[in-house]
């Protein structure tokens, strides 16, 4: 066929250049989907330990997007020397199987967080999201002091529970949804899971550890920290033997 | 007087659109210059949550690269196909819908942005509403462009549109795909994104790097294709060549978008066909750049006496070197010391200063007189312009370079004993001096298109004082017979 076919005929010029366009990613996106290697299978005693967020959890992290942090911070170590002597552990993709969206990141301003949980004190954490500098002299972050200084809005958990359910996030409406995640997760997570309770779960869990430090209200700091003390806490690597992992690569 | 409905061509919304872009452009700069020095001097922050830096560096991306760069495509694909094409825009009314639905969609995404609404998805931050609005004056566009392409009185259809064709489909297709998304209620801004963790990494860099290839490349490209030769007087290098550069580029674009997720929890295999299809891509990217360049050939003296020529020519040349730091960037190796560092940043900012920002410069110069009937009101400040965005650009680069070349090779040094030299934060305090003239180098370039909005400004004032003349000449004329 002759170019000048094309050129002259506007409607075969679309049809083509469509077609031209989307193979890429057919051949990219659609096998993530089938694949069953793709998501590494993170079972400990037949229970998985990758679960989906607690409701104050999730409300942290909708925080930590709303106020941008991805622009400065990854999720997503990678296999290196120096990574896992930095952060920890290469980040598995099971490991952000249940984040709408992935947090992954583009840019390290700042340091990598996908194992920051646990690894200093909520005291830490809310002092040096109310002043950077003050715990970390040379840092170049902005002071976050209205975390601690709004209360948390809390009203639509159950609606944001619901439209994760929605894209597949297991939270529980009914009583079998329930027990199956009881199977699947065991019955203390599943508990945390029930869209039902959400409001309640979300309250317990802040008065339980009060992230914050402040006892008479929940405020955003509260949430804020309870995402950022649960980052890259769900996969014990020493319950798995070595090279486990590498066979998902 | 219905005069308008005789007019060959609709010149009104491209006017309209041209001046938004540079609107666009002076506030996008701006807050580029801004966020600049928030990294490089923290209290820049103010402890003000709409202005820092995590809520005000999608408000950047988005005014430069939708704002600026979409408006600028908006007003010349609207002349080129319409030139090409020797026929009036075919409905007046549906462009209009996508000035408005453009600009309301860039405005909205601002404000929304600054009051914590986002989708927290790299140049894909705008919310749901905003989605659906971007997605109808989308279509509206498609829709005017294809049937003014269908009512031509040209037979063939002109290289440039070809490119436009493209960075229309592209983008539709790229656009509501990655936003597919369900909001937690039909009165929330919040949504939920349907792909999650590896799934939705993998969309959104088949979304990010196709809004550098389809909007940023392709679309600048169908620009570069009628100004450059307009310009230079001179027919297109070779017609061969744009044909086979046209299908490799829009074929293998679509593969390269997760060169941005290598050594993550992304499938070796997904990330290493993203890497062969980005050195493929250089052919592809260089046949654009050679084609364009050689244009010129015969005509070089231009250069020296003509400052439209020299933004387009220095436009192609950012392009050439921006497509080849690319594929470099695309190895694993490399991209193993470049990657979550400034060199990322630079190499966006030689693309997207280089070449998108200098040939839309050097369109305009050549589209505004045009568009005005009338002459640039100094060209001495389009020479200014010219050496001032030069100057800010290398500075930009040459500083991202070191910071992020420098950054790299820190992270990753051992001491003799074999732990890390540096914990993180010494690696920031190095960053300090080049962030400083990161932002200097972005001041420089910031000017210059504030120059460039006077000259325009003061180019339209004169084009109103010479059209009052004339009509009072006329009417004198009338008078007296």
């Amino acid at each position: 066929m002759k170019h000048e076919k094309i050129e002259t005929h506007a409607g075969l010029l679309i049809v083509l250049t469509l077609i031209v366009i989307s193979v890429g990613g057919l051949v990219e996106i659609l096998p993530l989907y089938f694949i069953d290697e793709t998501i590494e299978e993170v079972k400990v005693s037949g229970k998985e330990t990758v679960r989906p967020y607690t409701p104050l959890e999730l409300l942290g992290r909708d925080l930590y997007q709303r106020e941008g942090c991805y622009t400065c911070h990854s999720q997503m170590i990678r296999p290196f020397r120096d990574e896992k002597l930095r952060y920890g552990h290469y980040s598995l993709a099971a490991e952000s199987k249940y984040d709408h969206p992935f947090q992954w990141g583009s840019k390290r301003t700042g340091p990598d967080l996908a194992r920051v949980g646990k690894k200093y004190s909520n005291e830490w954490h809310v002092q040096h999201l109310i002043a950077p500098r003050s715990v970390v002299k040379e840092s170049i972050m902005p002071n976050y002091g209205w975390l601690i200084e709004t209360p948390l809005e809390f009203k639509d958990i159950s609606d944001r529970l619901r439209a994760l359910k929605l894209v597949g996030v297991p939270y529980s409406e009914t009583e079998a949804e329930y027990e199956a995640n009881v199977e699947r997760f065991g019955e203390e997570v599943a508990k945390q899971l029930e869209i039902i309770n959400a409001e309640d779960n979300l309250i317990e869990q802040a008065v339980t550890n009060n992230y914050d430090g402040i006892t008479a209200e929940i405020t955003e700091m509260e949430a804020m920290v309870a995402y950022l003390q649960v980052l890259g806490t769900m996969v014990d690597f020493k319950q798995f033997d070595d090279g486990y992992f590498a066979t998902f690569r | 007087m219905s005069e308008t409905n005789v007019q060959p061509y609709n010149y009104g919304i491209i006017r309209l659109f041209t001046i938004m872009a540079i609107v666009w452009g002076v506030l996008g700069m701006f807050a580029g210059v801004y966020i600049a020095l928030e990294l490089t001097w923290p209290i820049f922050n103010l402890d003000t949550p709409a202005i820092t830096f995590g809520r005000l560096r999608p408000v950047h991306t988005t005014l430069v690269i939708f704002g600026f760069g979409g408006s600028a495509l908006f007003a010349t694909s609207y002349y080129v196909v319409q030139r090409t094409c020797q026929v009036r825009l075919s409905s007046d009314v549906m462009a209009n819908i996508t000035f408005w639905g453009w600009q309301t969609s860039i405005a909205l995404a601002v404000i929304s942005y600054m009051a914590g609404f986002t989708q927290a998805r790299e140049y894909a931050e705008m919310v749901w509403p905003i989605d659906i609005l971007i997605a109808v004056t989308w279509v509206t566009y498609f829709i005017v462009f294809v049937h003014t392409l269908a009512r031509r009185t040209q037979p063939h259809i002109y290289v440039a549109n070809w490119f436009f064709v493209a960075f229309i489909l592209a983008t539709a297709i790229l656009h509501i795909f990655n936003n597919m998304e369900v909001p937690i209620s039909l009165f929330s801004l919040k949504s939920y994104s349907l792909h999650a963790g590896v799934q939705d990494a993998m969309t959104q860099w088949w979304y990010g790097h196709n809004a550098v290839g389809f909007f940023l490349t392709a679309a600048f490209l169908g620009m570069m294709y009628y100004f450059v030769p307009k310009q230079a007087g001179r027919p297109v290098y070779s017609y061969r060549l744009s044909i086979i550069h046209f299908w490799a580029l829009v074929f293998l674009y679509m593969w390269v978008g997760a060169h941005h997720l290598h050594w993550t929890a992304l499938p070796d295999w997904t990330s290493t066909l993203a890497a062969t299809f980005s050195i493929l891509l250089l052919l592809p990217s260089w046949g654009g750049m050679i084609n364009g360049i050689m244009t010129l050939s015969g005509a070089w003296d231009k250069l020296r006496s003509d400052p439209v020529i020299r933004f387009l020519i220095v436009a192609l040349s950012f392009y050439g070197m921006s497509t080849f730091e690319g594929p470099l960037m695309s190895l694993k190796s490399v991209n193993a010391l470049s990657h979550y560092t400034d060199w990322t940043i630079g190499h966006v900012h030689s693309g997207a200063l280089g070449w998108v920002a200098m040939v839309t410069f050097g369109s305009f110069y050549h589209l505004i007189p045009r568009l005005w009937e009338t002459k640039m009101y100094s060209d001495r400040l389009i020479f200014l312009h010219f050496w001032l965005a030069t100057i800010g650009i290398v500075l930009y680069i040459s500083a991202m370079w070191v910071a992020g070349v420098g950054q790299g090779l820190m992270l990753r040094a051992f001491d003799e004993y074999g732990n890390l030299a540096y914990t993180f934060i010494e690696t920031v305090e190095f960053l300090k001096n080049p962030y400083a003239i990161r932002a200097l180098g972005g001041a420089f370039f910031l000017i210059g298109i504030v120059i460039m909005a006077y000259n325009v400004f003061m180019t339209i004032r004169q084009s109103r004082i010479e059209r009052v003349a004339l009509e009072a000449k006329i009417a004198a004329k009338l008078a007296k017979a």
